[in-house]
């Protein structure tokens, strides 16, 4: 079966897009390997001529790279952060990421459909991180974005769907891949999510939380592609009370 | 004076080109951003410092 998630036209295999931050630089191929990852995020910050290493060394080839925004708290601010990131010489994809609010990392979700409007227009391929609103994922695809992106709990919390039922609403109305980021903290959650017809999931901090980050990120692909293809099979109907009988109710060895 | 990232240096008549050669940066894996402005880097060793700039110099670092 040719199970593809297509984003900017790029056709990709795996629907785990890996973070990269907060774990060693050395641990990146291990992960993308084990996590059969294609989408790997990363971050824009301040260069210095202390630090030598750079992370693009230690990405294997092959590997679409989806800068973020972090650290812009406003659509001007985050434009100025994608132009800088093509710049840097890597492809047309931005994950927008717009916050003000430094204790909880909420989205600003209207600055986010600012953010995406600007840069669709500038060419960039979309993914817009966002609190799972419908009137703001509407906006969203109206504004060019190439995905959405809601927030299953706060980022870096591990905490899970808390935003379940919000993210099945936009999975059911949104004509756009819906992929789930921030907050899945565990495989059965990221199994969940796809289960309900997520497009993918997106994962850093349950990983480089994990006692063995490699392993993890295994365990998430496993999870993720289960899920993905008990969306695509259906499930199997529940009943509302008794039991059905697996077995024959014929032939029994008595008479 | 030219402003670096936030450090002010007596940088004005050099290039871009100059001044990344000499202060050890690894071009390749930069982008710079001159009073707001990206300059491609093509256009490094032509781009003279001018006393007031602010200069961005930045790289990918891990995220998510």
């Amino acid at each position: 079966m040719n199970d593809t998630l297509m984003l900017g036209g790029r056709e990709f295999h795996s629907r785990f897009i890996l973070g990269s931050g907060k774990y060693s630089l050395k641990l990146i191929e291990a992960a993308v390997r084990d996590a059969g990852a294609e989408l790997i995020t990363l971050a824009v910050r301040r260069a210095n001529t202390r630090e030598q290493e750079n992370i693009l060394d230690y990405i294997p080839k092959g590997v679409t790279l989806l800068p973020n925004t972090s650290g812009a708290r406003n659509a001007e601010e985050a434009v100025r952060i994608a132009r800088l990131a093509r710049e840097l010489g890597c492809g047309d994809f931005v994950k927008v990421e717009i916050m003000r609010d430094s204790k909880y990392l909420l989205p600003d979700n209207a600055e986010t459909v600012r953010a995406t409007e600007l840069l669709a227009r500038e060419g960039f391929v979309v993914l817009p991180y966002m609190y799972p609103d419908l009137y703001t994922a509407r906006a969203l695809a109206d504004a060019g974005a190439a995905a959405v992106m809601p927030l299953a709990s706060p980022i870096g919390s591990n905490k899970g769907l808390a935003t379940r039922d919000f993210i099945q609403i936009l999975i059911d109305e949104i004509d756009l891949p819906i992929i789930v980021d921030a907050g899945i903290g565990r495989p059965s959650q990221a199994c969940e999510a796809m289960e309900m017809g997520a497009a993918a999931i997106m994962a850093n901090t349950a990983l480089a939380t994990a006692g063995d980050l490699p392993l993890m990120a295994a365990a998430f692909r496993q999870a993720i592609e289960a899920g993905r293809k008990a969306y695509l099979s259906g499930p199997g109907r529940v009943l509302s009370r008794g039991a059905a009988p697996s077995d024959p109710l014929t032939g029994f060895l008595r008479d | 004076m030219v402003k670096i990232n936030g450090t002010a240096a007596d940088l004005a008549g050099q290039t871009v080109a100059q001044y990344l050669a000499q202060a050890g940066w690894d071009a390749a894996r930069l982008a710079v951003e001159r009073n707001g402005d990206i300059v491609p880097r093509a256009r490094y060793g032509e781009t003279v410092l001018e006393d007031g700039d602010v200069l961005e110099i930045v790289r990918f670092v891990g995220g998510g």
